[in-house]
């Protein structure tokens, strides 16, 4: 992670992505408890937990394609709030990758990537365009940079997902169970594009079930059950020594596949 | 029927032709608000759009061009006829092009907006770029079916004395003493412009049947 600030300790310090007390409920539904995250940059988090629990409320929430109704999320010294030009200067700083990919259909993978550059941070084209092969070379898809979506496979297209939302220069980057929509045989090659991420020091907070991916990357996984962070530890710790009952009877169901 | 005749079907089927230009043009444009306000996140300006459009929907369009006409006439705004069959057509088809339209929007997967949101597309750019060429696409169909059915209601421009194709017609009848002749060759007249469109939308429903599956 590249952090420009002037004083290495206040780098240290200031949070990337900080929740404060977080609720959210969906009518009289509680969605989300009393969420309480701090993402330091460059560190890359692993959110599991099982279908229904919060993980992708959550996540929404940072880049606020959720609202949320008590407490406060503040994204790289920005307070998260319903004013558009604070969720706009948000959603600039953060890109999300998603299950479905939720790619354009109607644009090539190279308008794809170039659209929100040029449109929202007013890039000229070539610009654009260079940044765009750039990171499409990246995840390896240069070559098929003219082709449209539905021409690739799932896991080339969520490689484009994830060079389309880098082409932004996110600081931090939200996946929303990246490879839970693909076929086993895809999920690698994502995986690997995840982990080259990582390893140039994105920021990311990750729900998925791959633990592998989490053993690898992860500087802490988070359980989440009810709407509610019920544990959370470095993964050596967390997959050794779960403490909640519920943590170590969601391992059990989950870990056998691995 | 002499030439005299046939040229005065075609002078009232030019009428109609440009009058069904008009109000697909301002339909289009008026329409294309309403959607957008149709499918708006406020709910109060949604509601609202939604009154107009089962406002027009609801009432015949005879009634709404004697409204235009005669009505503002009366407040004493008077209009040409052709300036309130203008505005009669396009209120009408803005309000039946909206609906289409707004379909059109909500069908768009929702994941699409979601994508755009994220990487800070603002409305602007997240309806032109990403949401409307979508739509567009899935309104085809409906949007040619709904010109059709505008070329054929541009007839009733006769009741404010507008002499559009079917007014010549029934002029042509009256003075001929030939009614069948006459309203058979506008008929046909009708159907020559309606059917190839028919024909298109058909088409374009196949293409973007095949094109989605």
């Amino acid at each position: 992670m590249s952090t420009s600030a002037s004083s290495p300790a206040a780098a240290a310090i200031a949070p990337m992505i900080a929740m404060e007390g977080v609720e959210k409920w969906y009518g009289t539904f509680k969605a989300l408890t009393d969420i309480n995250l701090t993402v330091r940059p460059g560190e890359k988090i692993v959110l599991c937990g099982p279908s229904g629990s919060g993980k992708s409320t959550l996540i929404r929430c940072i880049n606020h394609l959720e609202t949320y109704e008590k407490g406060r999320i503040v994204v790289d010294g920005v307070l998260l709030d319903n004013n558009p030009k604070t969720i706009d200067v948000v959603r600039r700083e953060v890109g999300m990758v998603f299950q479905q990919f939720n790619l354009f259909p109607h644009l090539t993978v190279l308008q794809n990537c170039t659209l929100a550059p040029m449109r929202s941070r007013g890039l000229a084209r070539d610009a654009a365009e260079a940044t765009a092969r750039r990171l499409l070379g990246r995840v390896k898809i240069l070559d098929q940079a003219d082709k449209y979506p539905a021409q690739l496979s799932g896991g080339q297209q969520q490689r484009v997902a994830i060079a389309r939302a880098l082409c932004m220069e996110p600081k931090a980057m939200l996946f929303d169970e990246p490879t839970s929509a693909l076929d086993p045989e895809m999920v690698k090659e994502v995986l690997d594009t995840m982990i080259g991420l990582a390893k140039d020091g994105m920021t990311m907070i990750c729900v998925t079930h791959e633990m592998g991916f989490a053993r690898q990357v992860a500087d802490r996984v988070i359980f989440m059950s009810e709407g509610a962070i019920v544990e959370e530890g470095p993964p050596a710790e967390f997959f050794q020594n779960p403490r909640h009952q519920r943590t170590k009877k969601f391992l059990g169901e989950i870990l056998p596949r691995y | 029927m002499g030439t005299p005749q046939i040229v005065f079907l075609l002078y009232g089927l030019q009428w109609t032709i440009i009058l069904a230009l008009v109000a697909f043009a301002g339909g289009t444009v008026t329409g294309l608000i309403v959607a957008l306000l149709r499918t708006s996140e406020s709910r109060a300006v949604s509601r609202v759009t939604a009154g107009y459009i089962a406002l027009f929907q609801g009432t015949p369009l005879l009634m709404q061009l004697f409204v235009v006409y005669y009505a503002l006439a009366l407040a004493g705004l008077r209009l040409e006829a052709w300036q309130a069959v203008a505005i009669g057509f396009t209120l009408h088809a803005s309000a039946y092009l909206g609906e289409i339209w707004r379909g059109s929007i909500e069908a768009v997967p929702r994941g699409q907006v979601e994508a755009a949101k994220a990487l800070s597309l603002g409305y602007f750019w997240r309806m032109k770029d990403v949401v409307l060429p979508q739509a567009i696409r899935i309104s085809l169909p409906a949007t040619i079916g709904f010109l059709v059915q505008l070329i054929k209601g541009t007839s009733l421009a006769a009741i404010v004395g507008f002499t559009e194709l079917a007014r010549a017609g029934s002029i042509i009848s009256n003075t001929t003493y030939k009614p069948l002749m006459a309203y058979g060759v506008v008929g046909i007249m009708y159907f020559l412009i309606c059917w190839p469109l028919s024909i298109w939308g058909t088409r374009l429903e196949r293409k973007f049947a095949v094109a989605t599956r």
